[in-house]
């Protein structure tokens, strides 16, 4: 356990990227199996310990400490798990810290009932390291922002094998993935993928930032504000990837049953709704459904889900990826024709005479799921990641409005010190104002000091860690839509809004009212 | 006559040379000899009277002594008698093994006026050696950058340079300018802390697998840059838990305080058991709610002044 929980504070320490896939992969190549096998699934979500839920923590803190003292020192702390971690009794000299195996095997072998006093034992053979990556381990949830295709990554580094093949023949194994390792370490032959589905890289866009380009090289789609989707199929199983390569067949069931074609597509997952492609609120559930591992019968009723297609990488088993968007584009007109047109639809190339109509046409799409245009090389292969000039993303031109401060939060990370996170409102007609939005970007460093000053001078309440401002400044914010929703007091939510400028000549009275954001609702 | 006041006074005793604690422009002082030098080195021409440990004097009635505390060099209780009535303030104190100062000395008291920085059952500092290892097996893994440690620049600096010294690692330490007379200061309090080196102006590759220490508001500034692929690390007590050293960019948290932890503090009210226990800065509550389930009477006091985790 305790290279583990090394590896553990480890990642939560590391900023960079690839020291993380460093350290994964060290402790990958000199920790034993099965351990190494149980912590790759730990990392990459493949471990589920059915006897303990988040409330056997809370008992066994209950238990054991004065609530008042326990509740204090969680507010403090932020995380159950961390703050059991800290308080509990230090390990005496002569304890033996349990393997990552013996601490799977103990809680895996034990009843839901049993599982807090077998956690209890275990947790008197640990230091507070220890105890808190046994806490983590248990209950699923190790939050060290690793994805799954990171610890893909990694394992292809440690061994000096390809992450492609990799995810070639994840799915056909589990955990603690001893094949896989075998075959990492040389020792046996690469495992069968056995017929499965797996994940290839995504084609990622550059932003169009001033440039023009010629439309008889570029074909032009709208972009789609949904969460990107590959659905990967060998006839017996199909799957669903997003944009990081981590399976989320679980969360959209229903589009993996409604596939009936063979091979791999890419496409934007969308609600249709009243508006086509979904409001607002639309968009949080699916990001909601998107972290869920299983969803409700009642969630997919609530928001109908389908996926708008824009590309195939393989038809069948024929690998297309290496041939030019327009020879794609057409097979894939070809293969949409088979499926269900609830669940699948393309995505429509627009049609226009030259550049300047195709801007005059961006301009005019205030539809809620357009984000704005994109541009690909019509004679471009599919190509992993983000290579320059073959796809640009171009969005729409953000709207703004004047908003003034209510609330703000300290920020976290590097801005922890700084009150960096604000919520702002608009005016209604009788002159109250109600949020409309938060934001936490789009000032410079020296704009962020003048703020956080400002929230920390005019400081009316204090609610936890969110202040109360007085209702003077006002923000020009921009934003990329404005939609209907019931979760706000005022109706209306904004899409990815920032702080444009600081209005400090601007009196608060002459802000945005709530009418005048409703007006520019797409 | 007040205690660390936080605005200038007429007369004022103060605990320590921390900058909360100690502050200028007082009209007459009384302090331990190595907190005036250190007001001196900070302020200028401080003056004052000298009150060695052990040592008091009377006013109005009131015999007044200072106590080590444990905390950094110079640092004192103060214990005020007045008709058999002995009331303690603790300051900031510490009751683990610190090189760079006298230990704590438990003082017999009615009434303890006690800190509470590190006052929630989240907080035990583990052993120094522990994080002193830790400190040493990243600077040997590190052999082309090297390790920037965040220290305050009063106490903390010099407690990580001798305790670096006396697990044996007698190579040149690199130090940021500002905590050059600090480190003067102390050395001639017969508190040894081997080769020091200011870092300023040195080339990046002069530095490589080098200590480096310097005030925490140094880590994240410009001066950090010059120095060779730095691993940043941070000693102070605050770094027990994960979030804050993350929001801090640590990548190397090291638990070492020059404060009491929960133990310390929950161990010395047993051992003093005082008739009553006033609580001031830090987790007032915490504290107090401990001292209710032992039966202890307690109350809260709140000072002017103080902001949290500047130091720890």
């Amino acid at each position: 356990m305790q290279a583990f929980s090394a590896l553990i504070d480890g990642l939560i320490y590391t900023r960079s990227r690839d020291h993380k896939v460093r350290l994964i992969a060290d402790y990958l190549r000199s920790t034993p199996d099965p351990d190494r096998g149980w912590a790759l699934a730990a990392l990459a979500g493949t471990l589920s310990i059915a006897t303990v839920k988040a409330a056997a923590i809370r008992a066994m803190a209950e238990e054991r400490f004065d609530p008042m003292l326990f509740r204090m020192s969680r507010d403090y702390v932020g995380d159950t798990a961390e703050t059991v971690a800290l308080m509990w009794p230090e390990v005496s000299a002569d304890a033996v810290a349990p393997t990552v195996s013996e601490v799977i095997d103990l809680l895996n072998s034990t009843s839901r009932a049993r599982a807090p006093n077998v956690l209890a034992e275990l947790m008197d053979r640990l230091d507070a390291n220890g105890r808190y990556a046994l806490l983590k381990l248990a209950t699923g949830g190790m939050r060290v922002g690793i994805s799954a295709r990171l610890a893909k990554t990694a394992f292809g580094q440690a061994f000096g094998v390809s992450v492609d093949d990799v995810e070639e023949v994840w799915h056909a194994l589990s955990p603690p993935y001893a094949a896989l390792f075998a075959w990492g370490e040389g020792k046996s032959e690469r495992p069968d993928p056995a017929d499965s589905a797996f994940f290839r890289p995504f084609m990622l866009a550059h932003p169009l930032e001033d440039g023009i380009v010629d439309l008889d090289a570029y074909a032009a789609e709208w972009k789609w504000d949904g969460i990107r989707i590959q659905i990967a199929s060998t006839g017996g199983e199909t799957r669903l990837f997003s944009r990081g390569g981590d399976e989320v067949t679980g969360a959209f069931p229903e589009i993996a049953a409604a596939f009936n074609g063979i091979g791999v597509v890419d496409g934007e997952l969308l609600v249709r709704g009243d508006v086509q492609g979904g409001e607002a609120a639309s968009f949080n559930a699916l990001q909601q459904r998107l972290g869920r591992k299983n969803v409700t019968a009642a969630m997919q009723a609530e928001y109908p889900v389908f996926v708008r297609l824009y590309d195939i990488l393989f038809d069948g088993a024929e690998d297309l990826r290496s041939q030019p968007w327009n020879a794609r584009r057409e097979r894939l007109e070809r293969f949409a024709a088979q499926l269900d047109t609830v669940r699948f639809d393309l995505s429509a190339i627009i049609e226009a005479r030259d550049f300047d109509h195709l801007a005059e046409i961006r301009a005019a799409a205030r539809e809620a799921a357009i984000e704005g245009v994109m541009l690909k090389r019509r004679d471009a292969p599919y190509l992993a990641g983000r290579k320059v000039g073959l796809w640009y993303k171009w969005k729409r031109e953000p709207l703004v409005a004047d908003c003034v401060m209510m609330y703000a939060q300290r920020g976290s990370g590097k801005r922890s010190s700084y009150y960096s996170d604000y919520t702002f409102g608009c005016w209604t007609p009788d002159g109250a104002l109600l949020p409309v939005g938060k934001a936490y970007s789009g000032f410079s460093d020296a704009e962020l000091k003048w703020l956080d000053r400002f929230v920390r001078d005019n400081t009316v309440a204090r609610f936890g860690p969110v202040r109360e401002v007085e209702k003077s400044l006002v923000l020009e914010v921009a934003f990329d839509a404005v939609h209907e929703s019931k979760r706000h007091k005022s109706g209306i939510a904004m899409r990815f809004p920032r702080i444009s400028r600081l209005r400090r000549d601007k009196p608060a009275d002459e802000a945005d009212t709530i009418a005048n954001l409703r007006a520019m609702i797409g | 006559m007040w205690i660390d006041p936080s605005r200038p006074a007429e007369r004022a005793l103060v605990t320590h040379g921390h900058a909360d604690h100690a502050r200028s422009g007082h009209g007459a002082v009384w302090a331990t000899p190595e907190t005036l030098a250190i007001m001196a080195l900070r302020y200028g021409t401080e003056m004052g009277t000298p009150m060695p440990y052990g040592d008091g004097f009377e006013a109005n009635g009131v015999k007044i002594s200072f106590h080590p505390a444990g905390h950094v060099l110079g640092s004192a209780q103060i214990l005020l008698e007045h008709a058999g009535e002995r009331v303690v303030v603790t300051g900031d104190y510490k009751r683990r093994f610190d090189p760079t100062c006298a230990p704590f000395e438990p003082v017999d008291c009615d009434v303890l006026i006690t800190e509470a920085t590190f006052g929630l059952p989240v907080f035990t500092h583990p052993p120094i050696e522990d994080e002193i290892a830790k400190l040493l097996a990243a600077r040997a893994a590190q052999k082309e950058g090297c390790i920037l440690i965040g220290a305050y620049a009063l106490g903390k600096a010099q407690r990580v340079i001798a305790e670096l010294r006396r697990a044996g690692y007698d190579a040149p330490i690199y130090i940021h300018g500002a905590m050059q007379k600090m480190c003067d200061l102390y050395a001639a309090h017969d508190v040894p802390l081997g080769e020091l080196i200011v870092a300023t102006g040195l080339a990046k590759a002069e530095m490589k697998g080098a200590i480096v220490i310097a005030p925490p508001s140094a880590l994240n500034d410009r001066w950090a840059q010059r120095l060779p692929d730095p691993i940043t690390a941070m000693a102070s007590g605050w770094m027990r838990v994960r979030q804050r050293a993350r929001q801090r960019n640590v990548e190397l948290p090291l638990v070492i305080s020059d404060h009491a932890d929960w133990t310390e503090l929950t161990e010395t009210l047993l051992e003093l058991r005082p008739s009553e226990t006033w609580i001031t800065h830090g987790r007032t509550d915490a504290l107090g709610r401990w001292c209710e389930l032992h039966q202890l009477k307690a109350r809260a006091l709140d000072l002017v002044g103080r902001e949290e985790e500047d130091e720890g």
